[in-house]
Formats: C-alpha cells, structure tokens, sequence
C-alpha cells in the first residue's frame, strides 16, 4: 500500500492507492491501470490489473467514481420525492427502477393488487420498452468494445424509435419521472398504440438482420466463445442475477419466480445460456441472451397492446393518478423488495418507523454491483484484450453500480 | 421451509440462546441472531440440504442512532431450488467501550457476494467484519473521514481543498429546509 519508497512511486500518482504493491510483484510482472477514463469501461470504473506479458493474473476494481449516496438522499425525501433519483441510478433503463421502487412502497401501503389493470399493463409496456431500448445499448457498445462499429449506428438507430416513444409518453427521453406510487404521471397519449405496434412491426427484421450481423459473425463468435466462462455455482455465489446467471444455464427469471406485476397473465419465454458457440456461460452466451430477450420482450409488449386496446380500453374517465395516495405513510415494518430489470435483481430495503413519509433506511441492492464483483474470477488467465470483452458483456451501468 | 420450520430447525441444531428475539407481525418475519454464531448460522443454513439458502441477496447496515445506540446488520438469504426465503438480523453497540468500531463476524467465506457488500457496510455505516479478507472502503474514497450513513454524521468542510457544501442559495433564498420537517409528526 505504501508507495514512499517504491521506485514506481513516481509512476502511479494516483489518489486511490492500489491493493497490489508494485514492489512485491514477482518476476515479469506488471501493474497496469485502466480507468477511470478508459473508454470500454462504460462509466468511470478504474481497473487494476497485473499481468505476466499478455496474460492478466488478477483483476482489482475500484469503484465510486460516480458515488452520490442514494441512500443518504433517500432518508432526507419523502418517497414519492425519490422517484426522480431512482431514474439516475440506473439510467439507461429508468422505467424498469422506477416499477421496482413504486411496487416496493405500494407493497408497504398495502395497496399492490388493486390498482386498476390498465395501469398495470401500461407499467409493463413502458418497462418492456425500456428493456429493449437497455439491451441495444449493451449490445451496442459490446461490439464497438470489441471492433464492430457498424452495429452499434444499427442498435442506436433502433433505440432511438423507442426513447422517442418513451419521450411522447412521459416528456422526458432517459430519465422519465413517469411511474408514480399507486398509478402513473399520465395515460398513453392517443395514438400511442397503433404506433407502438407498427414500431414492434418495424423491430423484428431488425433483430434477425443484427443477429445475422453480428452475433452470427465470425468475427465476433471467436472474440466471445469459450472467454469469460462463469461457471453456475460460481454465478450464484457471487449473487449474480440477470442475463449473467441465465447466461451460465439457469432458468431464474424474478418475472416468473415471485410473478409480480400482470406477469403470471403474460406468455413469454426465459431464454438460458446453451454453450451454442462454445462453453456455457461465456460471453457470446450472455450476448445471445440480451438478444433472445429483445425478441421476448416485444412478445410481451404485444399482449400488452391487445390488453390495451380490448379489455382495458382507454375511456374518458380513467384516471391514472387516482389510486395515488395523498399521504405516503406505511406502518412500521421493514421489507426487501426485488424484481427483474435489463441487469437482473434490483432490490430495494425499506425501513419504514410509521411515524414519517421518509423511510428511516433505504438501500438499494444494484444488481451491476453483484455483477461486478465476479469480474476477477472470470478475467484470471485471460488476455488484455479479452479482459474488455468480459467487462463488456457484464452490462455495467456506473450510476447503479456506485449509486 | 416456511419460516417456523427453519426457526425450529435452528432451535434443534444451535439451541434457543442464539435466537436473541425475532418479529413475525413484520409482512417478512426476521430473526434476531446472537452476534458470534452468525458465520455458523449462515453455515448450517447455506450447506444443510434442507435449507439450502444459496443465494445471499442484499446485505443492509443500519443506524438506529445514538438514542438508541445500536447498530443492525441485516442478510436477506433466497433458496433458488426450494424458493425461500429468511431473514436475519444482528445487532450489536454503536462503538465499542473502547471507541472502536463495532465486530460482526464476516460470511463472505460462505457467499462471496458478501465481500463487497460488507465493504460497503463497512464504508457507509462503519461495522467491522471480522475475518473479512479485504476490508477497506469501496464506495467513499480511501481518506475520506467518518461513516456517511451514521446519524450522528458531520459533512466535513473541505475534502482535499475542494469545498464540500457548495451550495448555500438555499440560505441566500431564506429557505431552510422547512419544507422536509413538514414530513416528520
């Protein structure tokens, strides 16, 4: 830790002081950093890395580069009040926090299974939006990491349809403000519908032409076969979630397994890492996941929309603030709320004392952090350049990470 | 399990004196665990074929402030293969008669996922794990000063010659903070 009277002190002016001393490095070693402003760490993440020549021995994050205590913030504001600094954690795919923390608190009021069904179905089609939308992006910027440009303008165009979307529903493209606590900001706009389906109409060619473009390609099967195998247990132990544990073979999606929201009425797949291209778990596998789940996601947006626009119409008198309770005070007691978004499980911890709208205690369990911290575990062994296709394909949003 | 069924087969296994209290009136019941038999707790919990709680989801540091001066951990552990779940809880001094901090034995040897996790308690809410492998801040920078989330916090003023608390238009516009007090009975 102590870089006085190392030689390379001169070197690694740093504020973070490193985990590894560079002066009981073995022969041939190498302390290299990356970060925090490299640019295929998606954010400001900072890696330590020792390497024998092109072969990386162990891998050391440092994170909170982008650390704003959230949860500091959330015992200062009312629950209602913190919806706005739930979007900016993770913020590429708000919607679907913002559905995790309004469940949460309608959970503790005691008020989740009565709100009215189109407002259900509304909360799943914007989720489900925004799920596709998160996915491009992480698709996207995987290829640009690993030297396919071409793809990312594709996915980028594509994305682009949906925050426009997103942006006629609520006004705001990324970070939305749009789920409230016991409803939501506002109905669809009209013609919200028709145009979300011809969008999910235009969508499927374009998933078969980026899966023949990339994930199909050569070049990109012998960039992420077979590297960054995570084994199961491993994934488990180290509390992942999401596309990373399904990657390695498990069928574990929280929409199925606790069926939240409208989900147990919907019909969708889980898809699961098959080691198609090569192992189990490797990085092609946690990509093909993220693409198969495109396609399930616009499944589910379709039942949404034929809900939509049959059994729970749009009528004059639907009000979507309505069930919106006035006053935010749920009784004492304490609850860990999870679901599912683009990353995997996002919990939420409330303390509630009953004598106040602000939570005594919140904490926001981010799945990217989980995620994360198997990173030394997969990348041990591997090479340099393989070490940005691992960090790649964990799908890392910083906001949510350092929260 | 539910949740009597694991009480029972903790009671049957460690005794009753681990139990310190528990609340089952809360919508997810807890148990309260003496502080130096969590690690074998968690053991018996993650390795016994029964139980088979293999997924460590959130682990939560909390402040009851100086009033009550106490400090709680609480893990809330899953089962994936029988879909359970169980929440523990412990709770121990705010500092110790000496000052130090407060000890709760680490788990992450049985789930991993609880490194990180305790590192974070232990930057924001300032519990020491005993038995961690790697215990140093992970959210705050290495030299920052105190333990945010403790009630009894104090912004400091100045973090390497930058001013912490910038803004101060609030006063200027004569607004202080009334507006959150409102929330509080």
């Amino acid at each position: 830790m102590s870089q006085t009277s190392s030689p390379y002190s001169n070197y690694i002016i740093q504020a973070e002081p490193t985990l590894h001393n560079p002066d009981n490095l073995k022969a041939g070693e190498m302390l290299l950093n990356m970060g925090p402003q490299h640019p295929s760490t998606h954010g400001v993440l900072r890696l330590e890395v020792i390497t024998d020549g092109e072969i990386i021995t162990d891998v050391v994050p440092h994170i909170g580069y982008l650390h704003r205590c959230f949860e500091k913030h959330a015992e200062t504001r009312a629950y209602n009040l913190t919806i706005p600094f739930v979007d900016r954690m993770d913020y590429l795919a708000a919607m679907n926090s913002e559905h995790v923390w309004a469940m949460g608190v309608e959970k503790m009021l005691g008020i989740d299974g009565q709100l009215p069904r189109r407002v259900e179905f509304i909360r799943v089609l914007v989720a489900e939006l925004n799920r596709i939308a998160s996915h491009f992006l992480a698709i996207g910027t995987y290829a640009i990491d690993i030297g396919a440009y071409t793809p990312f303008l594709w996915m980028l165009r594509d994305r682009e349809h949906i925050q426009r979307l997103l942006e006629w529903v609520s006004g705001a493209r990324m970070l939305y403000n749009y789920i409230w606590i016991g409803g939501l900001y506002y109905d669809l706009p009209v013609g919200f519908e028709e145009r979300c389906r011809e969008f999910i109409d235009y969508l499927q060619p374009k998933l078969d032409e980026f899966e023949d473009i990339l994930l199909k390609n050569k070049i990109f099967i012998d960039r992420t076969a077979n590297i960054g195998v995570l084994p199961l247990n491993v994934a488990i132990n180290y509390g992942c979630s999401g596309p990373m544990l399904r990657g390695s073979g498990l069928k574990f999606d929280l929409r199925r397994v606790d069926g939240y929201s409208v989900y147990p009425e919907l019909e969708f797949d889980i898809p699961v890492g098959q080691g198609i291209m090569g192992t189990t778990g490797d990085c092609w596998d946690r990509n093909y996941i993220r693409a198969l789940e495109c396609r399930e996601s616009s499944r589910i947006i379709r039942q949404c929309l034929d809900h939509l626009e049959t059994d729970c119409k749009r009528t004059p008198d639907f009000d979507p603030q309505a069930m919106c309770p006035k006053k935010i005070r749920p009784k004492e007691q304490e609850l860990y709320f999870r679901a599912e978004t683009p990353r995997g499980e996002l919990g939420y911890f409330f303390r509630a004392t009953g004598k106040s709208d602000i939570p005594f205690r919140c904490k926001g369990r981010s799945p990217c952090f989980s995620n994360l911290s198997v990173l030394h575990e997969i990348s041990r062994g591997c090479m340099v350049a393989d070490m940005i296709a691992i960090v790649g394909s964990v799908d890392i949003v910083l906001g949510e990470l350092d929260r | 399990m539910t949740y009597n069924e694991l009480k029972d087969l903790l009671t049957e296994k460690f005794g009753a004196e681990i139990i310190t209290g528990e609340n089952t009136q809360n919508p997810q019941p807890f148990l309260n665990i003496k502080t130096d038999r969590l690690a074998d707790v968690c053991q018996e919990l993650f390795t016994n074929p029964q139980t088979y709680f293999d997924y460590l989801a959130c682990i939560t540091g909390l402040d009851n402030g100086p009033e009550v001066g106490t400090l709680e951990v609480i893990y809330n552990l899953y089962s994936i293969p029988y879909d359970h779940h169980l929440t523990l809880k412990v709770i121990t001094e705010r500092l110790t008669p000496t000052g130090a901090l407060p000890t709760v034995p680490t788990v992450s040897h049985i789930w991993r996922t609880a490194d990180w996790h305790e590192r974070e308690a232990y930057d924001l809410v300032g519990i020491n794990f005993t038995g961690h492998p790697d215990l140093r801040r992970i959210l705050c920078a290495h030299d920052w000063e105190g333990h945010p989330l403790r009630r009894d916090y104090e912004w400091p003023e100045y973090y390497h010659g930058l001013k912490v608390r910038y803004d101060n238009h609030n006063e200027v516009n004569g607004f202080k903070g009334e507006f959150f007090k409102t929330f509080e009975d």
